[in-house]
């Protein structure tokens, strides 16, 4: 087994960007309008990361992607029908709250707890795989404290790549400010990745693998474990969506370099 | 649900997702539909959006575009969903649910992809469902997109339409001929098949074809399917394609064959007696069993048409005066736009109603084919131990099956006899087989006719932009595409033809006679679901079928007979009214029986059941309005208008009670004697629209406040 690893990856479910979101505030703190009816999505930050784990576990044979997902189970089942068709792995999932708006530490507890609990999981060779971000409310931390919880102290952010050496270890692109990517190198496993978009494109659906998936993911979320989430002294003052700006003009025949030109002056600003 | 207004329950606050699809169209524990479904979609809405968008339907060729599309049908599993899991699929048992799903799914988007998908379906279904054991691994392995092979999938196409005269329209007659052309002692006979095909879909990609022939040598009896291979000897002309103004994502074109083929191509297999080749089945046997299920699909994509035109609509109405220098917002004018009127509300609410009834009732067809496929072969291995095979020698046997299955239907069985009947493969077979015969021409006839005629309104509510090609969700091209749907695989004269000889069965009848009693049930727990309405509307259309079976006109002639198709055809089409209103009805039943325990479906679950009951009262009075009209119709346009002399007078309404009719005309007026039961139930049923109008008003509120995604969700 030289080279091969046990890749956890972490992902929650957030409502399809294409719809309307409109924040509310209900009894147990701010939420989204419907969020329950809404078509939910996996998180896209995390859907790159399940996407990299599969790729590499296709080439480091005797590897295996565990996707760990917490949600109220019956999003998460909705999700699955697509997820579930994609990359080959087991889920792991936690009957929880939906929404962006929990303690990024409860959430954490629950999920490190979780992991730990995996049958059969070798944390030496354990890669922890997550988003950088969320396209809810990202706290930022979650991925970084399930790696202390777990005491995985190698962590790496913004990844964009990760390359395995013959020695077991691996170089690592992480994004860094100015658009520049910082290079790494661990030692070895175990370590922990929050993923920018990586570089592979959105597989396509495969029935097949899905069905094969299927077997797995029926079973996991029948025993998912019930998680209540502490809110532990949490609470939001003001909860809004970002501000459209939209500033078009219409310009006809512009050169490429006068557009470019524009583009840049436009970063700049 | 149904009563209530919607201050009571609030406004449906989402359109309905798939949580709530799944539990009405009854897959919400069928996984892999569910991932086909999504799967499917992403095909529809990525690949298939992209190519309308770009023009690719602007051309009547095939392009390597629309090649590439029908290899990601391979990629997401929607080629391999026809095939059993042995054969290189991953669905077992009976399909026709998937099938319809698929059809649903593209046809969201753009109807000559869905039909694309199913063409290579049509061309396996005479193996599958008749084909020889041998015939069927063969054929349904090789068009599975192969898993590890370096190799692409077969794709086929099913000739059955011929140049004129015949174009197809009597598939009875055949001008492709089969003969013998080499039968050595000892060896399989090798045929001379000559193949003129027209319409022919999925031709420029056909790597096999199954064509339909006829005899023309006395050592062949009767007509068969063949199967054609394009490294067969001979000629595997494509042809040219048709010049079609729709559906241009299909390939249909006007193929040529000359081919030496040997004669275990026939499907089905045959036999040889006295130096004859009998084929197993002929080709009406044949292409009977194929196209009662794949005209099911058809049906169903006429109805997404209508489904998915709901939201691109509203986002027009709404956002119709936003960008106006006048129109500020927050005002009126700019958060609603056109929905501040109410006609543009309710015939969008009309459109919707459609929608959900065409779909109901096409599922609900699928459904049914997928508990009968068994029952079929269960059927046909229980008649051939008897040493029974297809034919008179069969419809004999069933009969007796008919004679039980009406005994546990109006009998009063014992406890004893009823489990015995319940228990017997053959009564239950006969019973589903009855419906299926209706249901599934009445599901072709209504979706595709109506819903065409329901997407021409979906259009004009978009106003100039509806049949540019700018307009969002493609409605002008799926306006146009319905009027194939409504032709294609049998069009709308062939399904009235097929209800007139189906709906007038005694075991239907007994069946729609419970089906009465079933929505009088629901009308009395649930009054304002339209049941009531739809149950007196089916009431009057089983007495004016009974009145025009005994009835004879002003001129002594039978009223319900074959060739009288102005009394058969039009009562074809008011029941078909009716199963699409009742299966509409029995959908959000199952969603209100089981969406509590879905949490994506309970939340706003009353709210949801509201608006959907509401399009049922809305559906279920415009059936009853097109009921009640075509019936008052036969039942009264067939007697002679009177003269106005004092004899005939004695039957006419005179001018007193015309007056109290409140009905401005000059005296007197016809009446019809013997019809007070008709009169009776006319009024009844006229009664029976309270509160139709007060449920569109709630619909329309809804449709004014539902949220809808920030944009739609594949490009236009």
């Amino acid at each position: 087994m030289a080279n091969s690893f046990h890749i956890v990856v972490c992902a929650s479910i957030v409502p399809d960007p294409l719809q309307t979101l409109e924040p509310i505030t209900g009894p147990t703190g701010p939420g989204l309008k419907s969020e329950m009816n809404l078509p939910a999505v996996l998180d896209p930050w995390a859907a790159c990361a399940l996407y990299e784990a599969a790729s590499l576990a296709t080439k480091h044979p005797g590897s295996k992607v565990w996707l760990v997902s917490m949600g109220p189970k019956a999003k998460l089942q909705q999700v699955m029908m697509t997820v579930a068709q994609k990359v080959p792995f087991e889920l792991v999932a936690v009957d929880g709250p939906i929404g962006g708006f929990t303690d990024a530490h409860a959430t954490a507890a629950v999920l490190a707890e979780t992991i730990a609990a995996i049958p059969g999981l070798d944390r030496e060779h354990l890669l922890l795989f997550g988003g950088w971000e969320s396209a809810s409310r990202g706290a930022g931390v979650t991925m970084q404290i399930i790696g202390e919880r777990l005491e995985i102290t190698d962590q790496f952010q913004g990844v964009d790549q990760i390359t395995i050496n013959n020695d077991g270890s691996f170089t690592i692109l992480e994004r860094v400010e100015g658009g520049k990517h910082q290079v790494s190198t661990c030692a070895g496993t175990p370590a922990l990745l929050g993923w920018a978009t990586g570089e592979l494109p959105e597989p396509r659906n495969n029935p097949q693998v899905g069905m094969a998936n299927m077997r797995g993911v029926m079973p996991a979320l029948q025993k998912a474990k019930s998680a209540k989430l502490d809110a532990n002294g949490l609470s939001y003052v003001s909860v809004s969506l970002p501000k459209q700006r939209r500033e078009t003009r219409l310009v006809k025949d512009m050169p490429e370099d006068e557009i470019a030109r524009e583009i840049v002056q436009w970063i700049a600003e | 649900m149904g009563s209530s207004s919607v201050s009571q329950v609030g406004a449906m606050l989402t359109l309905p997702g798939d949580a709530v699809r799944q539990i009405q169209w009854r897959f919400a524990d069928r996984f892999d539909l569910q991932m086909l479904v999504q799967s499917t979609r992403s095909v529809a809405r990525g690949q298939v959006a992209r190519m309308v968008a770009s023009g690719e339907r602007n051309t009547h060729e095939w392009t390597p575009a629309k090649d590439e599309m029908m290899r990601a049908f391979d990629r997401a599993g929607i080629t391999a969903a026809f095939m059993e899991p042995e054969e290189g699929g991953f669905i077992a048992g009976p399909k026709n649910l998937a099938m319809a799903l698929i059809a649903f799914e593209l046809a969201w988007v753009d109807g000559g992809a869905a039909t694309a998908s199913l063409a290579s379906c049509l061309a396996l279904a005479p193996i599958h469902e008749r084909g020889t054991a041998e015939q069927s691994a063969h054929y349904m392995s090789l068009a599975a997109p192969p898993q590890d092979e370096d190799r692409p999938p077969k794709r086929g196409a099913f000739a059955l339409t011929e140049p004129i005269p015949y174009v197809g329209v009597d598939t009875g007659l055949l001008s492709g001929r089969i003969r013998i052309s080499e039968w050595k002692e000892g060896e399989e006979p090798i045929l001379q098949v000559e193949k003129r095909g027209r319409f022919i879909t999925n031709i420029a990609g056909a790597s096999f074809v199954t064509a339909a022939v006829d005899s023309d040598d006395e050592r062949i009896k009767g007509s068969c399917i063949v199967i054609l291979e394009e490294t067969d000897e001979g000629t595997f002309d494509r042809g040219t394609p048709t010049k079609k103004l729709v559906h241009q994502l299909s390939s249909t074109g006007d193929p040529i064959f000359s081919l030496k083929v040997p004669a275990s191509r026939i499907v089905g297999g045959y036999t040889v007696k006295d130096g004859v080749i009998v084929p197993t089945y002929n080709h009406s046997e044949i292409i009977e069993a194929v196209f009662r299920r794949t005209r099911i699909g058809v049906g169903l994509m006429t109805s997404a048409k209508l489904l998915s035109a709901i939201e691109p609509v509203i986002r027009y109405q709404r956002g119709r005066f936003r960008g106006a220098e006048a129109i500020k917002e927050g005002s009126l004018r700019y958060e609603l736009g056109i929905q501040q009127r109410e006609d543009a509300l309710q015939r969008l609410v009309d459109v919707w109603a459609t929608g959900e009834a065409g779909t109901a009732l096409g599922f609900t067809t699928a459904r049914l084919y997928d508990e009968l496929d068994p029952l079929e072969k269960q059927k046909t291995a229980l008649l051939a131990e008897r040493g029974i095979q297809g034919g008179r020698s069969e419809m004999k046997a069933l009969r007796e099956s008919e004679t039980r299955a009406l005994e546990l239907l109006t009998g009063n069985p014992t406890e004893e006899r009823r489990a015995e009947l319940e228990a017997d493969p053959l009564v239950n077979y006969v019973m589903k087989d009855a419906v299926a015969n209706v249901i599934c021409p009445a599901t072709k006839l209504w979706n595709t006719g109506y819903g065409a005629t329901m997407m021409r309104e979906a259009v004009s509510l978009m106003g100039g932009y509806g049949i540019t090609e700018d307009c969002p969700g493609f409605l002008a091209n799926k306006w146009m595409d319905a009027q194939l749907e409504a032709t294609y695989e049998g069009p709308e004269a062939v399904q009235r033809r097929q209800l007139t000889i189906t709906m007038t069965n005694e075991l239907f009848l007994t069946q729609f006679r419970g089906w009465i009693k079933e929505m009088r049930r629901i009308a009395s727990e649930r009054p304002g679901t339209g049941a009531c309405t739809l149950a007196t509307a089916m009431t009057m259309w089983l007495w004016t079928l009974k009145y025009t079976q005994e009835s004879k006109d002003a001129d002594g002639n039978k009223l319900y007979q074959g060739p009288r198709q102005g009394v058969t055809f039009a009562l074809a089409d008011a029941l078909s009214w009716l199963m699409a209103a009742r299966c509409q009805i029995l959908d959000v039943q199952e969603l209100e029986a089981r969406g509590g325990d879905d949490p994506a479906v309970a939340e706003g679950l009353p709210a949801t059941l509201q608006f959907l009951s509401d399009l049922c009262h809305v559906q279920s009075a415009r059936a009853a309005g097109e009921v009640s009209r075509i019936c008052a119709e036969l039942v009264y346009g067939y007697n002679r208008h009177p003269a106005w002399d004092a004899e005939q007078h004695k039957t006419c309404f005179m001018s007193d009670e015309l007056f109290d009719c409140a009905i401005v005309a000059q005296p007197p007026c016809a009446g019809c004697a013997g019809s007070a039961d008709f009169l009776k139930l006319q009024n009844k049923l006229a009664t029976c629209l309270t509160g139709s109008r007060l449920a569109k008003d709630r619909a329309a509120i809804t449709v004014s406040k539902v949220m809808i995604p920030e944009a739609l969700d594949y490009p236009a």
